[in-house]
């Protein structure tokens, strides 16, 4: 026979005064098992918690129902309490006769009845229940960060910094992302390079930092404390542990005439090419798709001009494999295609981008504006090296654009555009910016005064209104356009156009994504737990996400947001061993049928295909099995088993019977 | 190949001659045209700036229409009709209650006939066919090819290239042994209908086409609408007066320069009845 606790909670008049308390009380005290009943005013507070202690020690309880508020509300405070007491947790369960009862019915009568139910099932339930212990799982202590971006970098070493192993895998041939390539920041103007370079080198110097430049992450398996993870590195061409980084193929290279990814097409680069002076590792790279050794058997000249011996044409993709406890997906952005279709997102035909030379976008303008750009900071437009006079910036091209398929905001032109046209007049002094916007965005920390100062010291004019067409005539381009404040059409006659183009997530963001288990929004920028409460925690335990591939944002949103993954990580890392909640679910392996129906079902893929063998090591038969780490409890394969193997510990069928048959 | 065949007003009035173009052109590639019986007016932009309801009843008659005359693939050689028989179509593919109503309105029900406009016909024939069918390639001859606002727009309703840059005109004209030139304004518009109300801003943005042309290096230009061919070639002397220059551009409807490269005749196209450049 049970010795079944039940506690009536009033919540001050917000049970009490719906539901008859004290006739609950003797209601129930009169189930088969119910060894007390009471009530009190407060059952969370400090006297609530300390009656339930008193009674389970007193009445010797096995089992304990409070019926209060929500389980989501106090569910932990009452298991805790109950532990105390020297019962295990998952024997005391919450009967809802707030939020389900006393809030939502008027009549008094009715109410207390449900409420008698309501306690009812539960008793039922807590009849069925067994004591669950908490699962421990092994924690590997190093983390992972997917992307040398300054939010990668940020994350890696302020993981790294707190005594952690970080393993970062960046795409390209140098780590340093977008922000390597700009040329000053808003809102104080200082230069890019000057502040992340250092940073740079930091990672690339640490001691607990395992830097795998020109990589891939391949596959994921495992779960949270226990990931591993195998690296694609793509074949370089190049031994870095033999090569100097002195330069020498670089300049002996013939094929010198490849558009240079690092100057977004706007400079050129050797086929054997080091992405930019400050690359970590300053180690080159051969473009395979030019070289003509590679793709001719024909030059070579590149390996007898290396003393080190570094070239090696026979170089291919290995893969390597990491073990790690948590990962940090800093991905980034690239931008709008602008000119073309691009999966579902159209082009902007209108602005003959990839069409005028004069034509670019904003990544372009930064490179010539930086001192490490092609034209060395020099503003001189494409097509024919003059100093352009007149340059119109538009922004939102792509953003905020439903006939685009892009409906957001990007966030962080208006500030760079600003930044453009007081960097352009710093530039060229007798040349005068315009600007076309739809509204101007500028909030936070000094942003307002930036663009105040680019329009009132600088001279910028700013017209609200939008672009309807550029064409090129005599080697200026027409800019037709409106003033919607002043209520006319404006026609500029430009050297340069800079279209401020959408941000858009990185490529192979989705499949990456796909591979830990963690979603994309519609725009395919990676989503979090939860917008405000857990906004660099994915859906997936132990993988977290920061800057740009989350949502547009700028270098110090994406510095703080991968400070917050970093600390996320930290947290996941600082024990041996991870705790995690018992209520997940287990199969029957002696009944399993090994019809694997759960193993598709599963949407966390915790379910196992294993084998059973006897001693001598023979297959007895195969099963699926349930990884305890990665399952989170939500019962699917529960309901498509069809032979009844599977179950949820905390919501067992046997436990929802007993409660269904309680009420019949 | 047999296609139906939507003249509408313009093809039976005012531009006859790009009727008599594209039935010669056709007629060497093979394509026979057969007239849909009894064909009423698309509704142009009178109707759908006056009455939304009018102006899907009017093209969803002549969708029934070639429903019922068993038409799959129905020629609509005016930029307008097209625009306006693709529009009905979309509307009713929307709205089921829509749909409905105008098969009660029309008496019966408009079907799934594609709708071609002028470049459709020759993709649906095939340029490679068209390439080898040219007998004299138009060596030599640089054309603009110019699209006007409603082959390519709305995008959503017609479906047809890029909106603001297409190249499927110069697809054809390449095939000929032409040269299509890089220019600024194949998608701007020529004035269309204000031709009748204010001719003054019919003068002023086909002036702009055609000096644009003429300063891309063009010798002519390709147009595949009835209403663009009359403000660039029968207003080219009203304009050429009003702004003090001499353009001397010929106006070639598409068919006019695929009939040319097949070996049809100026006087078998109807190209001498064009009033601007070399007939001038």
């Amino acid at each position: 026979m049970s010795r079944i606790g039940v506690f009536v909670c009033w919540c001050g008049e917000n049970i009490a005064r719906t539901v008859d308390v004290n006739r609950v009380v003797d209601e129930v005290a009169k189930l088969p098992g119910v060894r007390c009943a009471v009530n009190y005013k407060y059952m969370c507070s400090d006297p609530g918690q300390t009656m339930i202690r008193e009674k389970i020690a007193a009445e010797k309880l096995d089992g304990v129902v409070v019926a209060s508020c929500s389980p989501h509300m106090h569910l932990k405070t009452f298991r805790k309490a109950a532990q105390t007491a020297g019962l295990n947790p998952y024997l005391l369960e919450v009967a809802n006769i707030r939020e389900q009862c006393s809030w939502v019915h008027p009549d008094r009568e009715e109410a207390t009845a449900k409420a008698i139910e309501l306690i009812r099932l539960s008793v039922a339930k807590v009849k069925n229940n067994h004591a669950l212990e908490p699962i421990k799982v092994p924690v590997t202590r190093r983390a992972l960060v997917v992307g040398g971006g300054v939010a990668g970098i940020q994350a890696a070493l302020d993981i790294a910094d707190a005594g952690y192993e970080v393993v970062m895998v960046e795409r390209e041939p140098s780590i340093g992302g977008k922000m390597a390539g700009l040329s000053e920041t808003f809102p104080t103007l200082d230069c890019s390079q000057c502040i992340l370079t250092p940073r740079m080198v930091d990672v690339g110097q640490h001691p607990r930092i395992k830097l795998y430049t020109y990589s891939e992450v391949e596959a994921v398996e495992g779960f949270v404390g226990n990931f591993e993870i195998t690296i694609r590195q793509k074949a370089r061409y190049v031994d870095i542990t033999k090569c100097t980084g002195c330069g020498e193929c670089s300049k002996a290279c013939p094929l010198k005439k490849n558009k240079s990814e690092f100057d977004f097409g706007m400079g050129t680069r050797s086929a054997i090419y080091m992405p930019f002076p400050q690359a970590v590792p300053a180690r080159p790279v051969i473009d395979k798709t030019v070289c003509a050794k590679l793709t001719r058997g024909k030059c070579g000249v590149c390996a007898t001009k290396c003393a080190a011996g570094a070239i090696n044409y026979e170089d291919k993709d290995k893969l390597v494999k990491e073990k790690v406890g948590a990962v940090v997906l800093a991905t980034g952005y690239k931008l709008y295609s602008i000119g073309k279709q691009d999966g579902p997102v159209a082009g902007y035909g209108e602005y003959g981008y990839g069409k005028y030379k004069d034509v670019i976008d904003s990544l372009q303008f930064e490179r010539l504006l930086s001192a490490s750009g092609p034209t060395n900071g020099e503003v001189k437009r494409p097509s024919d090296g003059k100093t352009p006079k007149n340059v119109v910036f538009i922004s939102c091209v792509g953003s905020r654009d439903n006939a685009k398929g892009l409906t957001y905001c990007s966030k962080i032109c208006c500030m760079y555009t600003a930044k453009h046209t007081m960097l352009y007049k710093h530039k060229v002094h007798d040349g005068q910016a315009h600007v076309f916007y739809m509204d101007i965005r500028s909030a936070g920390k000094n942003y307002d005064e930036f663009v105040r100062r680019a329009i009132e010291q600088d001279g910028a004019k700013y017209y609200r209104g939008r672009v309807s067409k550029i064409t090129e005539q005599d080697g200026k381009l027409i800019v037709r356009g409106a003033d919607t404040l002043a209520g006319e059409p404006v026609t500029i006659e430009a050297d340069l156009v800079v279209l401020a183009a959408a941000m858009r997530p990185a490529d192979g963001v989705t499949e990456l994504a796909q591979k830990l288990n963690v979603g994309c929004d519609q725009f395919g920028f990676l989503m979090e737990s939860h917008p405000k409460l857990r906004p660099v925690e994915t859906n997936t335990a132990g993988v977290y996400i920061c800057g740009a591939a989350q949502a547009p944002k700028d270098i110090p949103e994406s510095v703080a947001q991968a400070s917050a993954a970093a600390s996320k990580v930290q947290i996941t890392l600082s024990s041996t061993e991870l705790t995690r909640e018992p209520e997940i679910a287990h199969i029957d392996e002696r009944m399993c049928a090994a019809c694997f129906r759960c193993y598709e079902a599963c949407p966390y893929h915790a379910i196992e295909k294993a084998e059973v063998r006897s001693r001598k090591g023979e297959l007895v038969k195969r099963t699926a099995r349930v990884n305890a780490g990665l399952c989170m409890g939500c019962g699917t394969c529960v309901s498509v088993c069809p032979s009844k193997s599977a179950d949820l510990e905390g919501f067992t069928e046997q436990e929802t019977y007993a409660m269904i048959e309680s009420l019949l | 190949m047999n296609l139906g065949y939507y003249p509408g007003c313009s093809l039976h009035g005012t531009s006859d001659d790009y009727q008599q173009s594209l039935k010669a052109c056709f007629g060497a590639l093979g394509v026979s045209l057969t007239e849909l019986d009894d064909w009423i007016c698309c509704g142009a932009t009178a109707a759908h700036t006056l009455n939304r309801k009018l102006s899907i009843a009017l093209p969803a008659r002549n969708l029934a229409l070639a429903a019922r005359q068993g038409c799959d693939e129905l020629v609509a050689p005016c930029s307008m009709c097209s625009m306006q028989l693709k529009k009905a179509q979309r509307a009713m593919a929307q709205d089921a209650a829509l749909a409905e109503e105008m098969a009660t309105i029309v008496e019966a029900k408009p079907g799934s006939t594609r709708v071609l406009n002028l470049i459709d016909v020759f993709e649906r024939v095939g340029l490679e066919t068209v390439k080898t069918a040219v007998k004299s390639p138009l060596k030599d001859l640089k054309v603009a090819c110019y699209y006007g606002c409603l082959l390519t727009r709305p995008p959503e309703v017609v479906e047809f290239d890029d909106c603001e840059q297409p190249e499927s005109m110069e697809k054809v004209v390449e095939a000929l042994g032409a040269t299509a030139v890089a220019w600024n304004y194949k998608t701007e518009c020529c004035g269309a209908g204000m031709t009748m109300a204010n001719e003054e801003t019919v003068l002023e943005l086909s002036h702009k086409i055609l000096a644009d042309a003429a300063a891309h290096g063009a010798q002519c230009i390709a147009v595949a609408c009835p209403m663009c061919h009359v403000n660039l070639d029968m207003k080219q002397a009203a304009i050429e007066a009003r702004y003090g220059t001499k353009f001397g551009m010929t106006i070639y409807y598409l068919c006019d320069l695929v009939g040319l490269a097949l070996g049809l005749t100026p006087q078998a196209l109807g190209i001498n009845r064009h009033f601007a450049g070399r007939n001038a």
